[in-house]
């Protein structure tokens, strides 16, 4: 790659005098941090990968375990943050629209997720939802699991995803024109058209990216989903838990291979959130 | 006339209620939002304390009588105060030659620094067992000159470094972009010198923005599981971090213990949320209209380029 040419100043050439100073000294500073700590390391990843022949990388990305693992993650996944669409906007609309004692400490809780260490909400989920737990005490003899099994998952990474659809809603709902919703009104439309023809359609690319970075976060997170999957193989393996395993038997091309598969997926939702970003800014009038 | 003055009275009140649901409705998407937050955030942090205690209280101090306990703290510790001023030098350099020149690749730049966001943790470890570890690229050399970076503190402080990477970039550079640099400007025509700027007149511009990156980085830095899990090896007394004790014990039905070790994470996050708003609300009473802090937190920034 070349840096020093790719991050020249726009404003002419290489001894174009700035009037602010140390641009070469934070520029040199951020290149050279950022390729010691995440490029050179993320490229291991692919010369690695490199060493294995086709059929080998081939083997190692669609055994039965590791697809099996694929279908859990990815579907667990994509539950969990439709879960939130519905569930983030319904406290996002709380939040913003409404009056009520506390409000101030429930908005702060809503980043509780983000805050709390995985390993800790894995925990507590599990203590919560295990058969002598406070709610899986009601829920088991009901013939209800929600621990040590894909429901399990699934709750946790909507623990996991809520913040970031709430706090992607919330301030396109709070820039929200009421006057466009009073001229629904007063052209006759009720409240359930108004919401449905003119509120959801200016949040929808809100919504859209609180899902496709819940979907993001959920994909690769470990430490929540651990604890209360149980880690059946083929049941309830999660596609990280599938890298670890393989690390602790030293094939570390066969982990290396998945690694590159789950790399490689978040680097394709990266590009579709900045879409869906870019599209909600055309949307909102801003400067893109 | 009574009545009409009685309408022109309420007409506010009218105007308002249209733009609202019948109070019915308000009353059941009220409750259900805060029902679902109950379950979902306040039982499982009041499940963490009640687990902990509930052997009483000597149980409960007991986990913090094992050396154990006190080593994975203190390594906790000195891997998030190696991490967060690594990170906070980052920031503000990679923040001050993004937001306050035009370069070229600019918007790659920056996806760069984001890049750590959107790495599942355990990839995030893996990719230095592949530089560091006994088979990587410079295990050799590293065993040769008896130097060990995985499976000892090294590693658990790179692996945090990278995950912990872009936050406090990520506060700064929306924030110092849109403070652009005519103060700065004036205070260089002014005589000053470039420190003596960036001291005087950029800090106290994005004091409430760096304090904010610096508490949700540090807070991320003391409770990452799944990167710290992958280089750690889990040696109890060496390269424990918090998280991997509270897995060690809870693996080993130490149940009390674990969520003893586990409260004290829990009370870290509620103080990073309690600082958090605090520095929300002093900054809307910053009378310094500069200082205005983009509305999502930083770990929304890192997907949103």
């Amino acid at each position: 790659m070349h840096f020093p040419l790719l991050f020249m100043p726009t404003s002419g050439r290489v001894r174009t005098h700035h009037v602010l100073p140390g641009f070469h000294v934070a520029l040199g500073t951020t290149v050279l941090y950022l390729s010691l700590i995440v490029l050179i390391p993320l490229s291991a990843l692919l010369f690695k990968t490199f060493s294995l022949t086709w059929t080998q990388f081939w083997d190692a990305v669609t055994g039965e375990r590791v697809m099996a693992s694929y279908r859990l993650t990815f579907g667990a996944s994509f539950l969990a943050a439709v879960v939130n669409v519905f569930l983030g906007l319904l406290v996002a609309w709380v939040l913003v629209r409404y009056e009520f004692v506390g409000k101030k400490v429930v908005d702060a809780l809503v980043d509780l997720p983000f805050a709390l260490p995985t390993a800790v909400a894995g925990i507590s989920l599990t203590a919560l939802l295990a058969g002598n737990g406070w709610v899986g005490q009601y829920l088991e003899p009901r013939g209800i699991q929600l621990a040590f099994n894909p429901n399990g998952v699934v709750i946790a990474l909507i623990f996991i995803g809520l913040p970031f659809v709430v706090r992607t809603v919330q301030p396109v709902l709070e820039d929200l024109e009421q006057e466009l919703e009073e001229a629904a009104t007063c052209l006759g439309a009720t409240r359930w058209q108004t919401f449905m023809r003119v509120i959801l359609p200016a949040i929808l690319p809100a919504l859209l990216t609180g899902f496709a970075m819940a979907f993001a976060r959920a994909v690769g997170e470990y430490g929540s989903v651990i604890f209360i999957a149980g880690n059946m193989p083929m049941i309830s393996e999660i596609t990280p838990l599938i890298i670890i395993g393989k690390l602790e038997q030293y094939d570390y091309a066969g982990a290396t291979a998945v690694a590159l598969v789950m790399l490689v997926i978040a680097f394709v939702l990266l590009l579709f959130i900045n879409t869906l970003q870019s599209w909600q800014r055309q949307r909102s009038g801003a400067p893109v | 006339m009574n009545g009409q003055r009685h309408a022109q009275r309420s007409a506010p009140r009218q105007v308002h209620a249209c733009t609202t649901e019948p109070a019915w409705v308000r009353w059941v998407l009220l409750s259900l939002a805060l029902g679902f937050l109950f379950l979902f955030l306040v039982l499982p942090l009041a499940t963490v304390f009640a687990e902990g205690l509930r052997k009483g209280v000597e149980a409960y101090l007991d986990a913090f009588h094992e050396p154990d306990a006190w080593a994975a703290i203190r390594l906790t510790l000195i891997t998030a105060a190696i991490a967060v001023p690594l990170n906070l030098v980052f920031g503000v350099a990679a923040a001050w030659a993004i937001a306050k020149f035009d370069l070229r690749g600019k918007a790659f730049l920056t996806t760069l620094v984001d890049l750590p966001f959107s790495v599942s943790p355990v990839v995030a470890g893996l990719i230095y067992v592949l530089i560091f570890g006994a088979q990587g690229w410079l295990g050799p050399w590293l065993a040769a000159h008896d130097i060990q970076v995985i499976f000892a503190v090294p590693g658990i402080v790179l692996a945090t470094v990278f995950v912990t990477f872009p936050f406090i970039a990520r506060e700064l550079i929306p924030l110092m972009q849109a403070q652009g640099t005519e103060e700065e400007q004036a205070a260089i025509v002014l005589g000053a010198t470039g420190w003596q700027t960036f001291w005087y007149v950029t800090l106290p511009n994005i004091k409430w923005g760096l304090i904010y990156g610096v508490i949700l980085c540090n807070a991320r830095a003391m409770g990452e599981f799944g990167a710290v899990s992958v280089v750690s090896g889990h040696i109890r007394g060496y390269t424990n971090t918090m998280p991997l004790h509270v897995e060690i014990l809870y693996n080993e039905y130490q149940s009390v213990a674990a969520f003893a070790v586990a409260s004290l994470l829990t009370l870290l996050a509620l103080l990073t949320l309690v600082i958090k708003s605090i520095v929300e609300w002093l900054e809307t009473k910053d009378p310094q209209p500069a200082s205005k802090r983009a509305t999502e937190p930083a770990y929304l920034h890192g997907l949103l380029t």
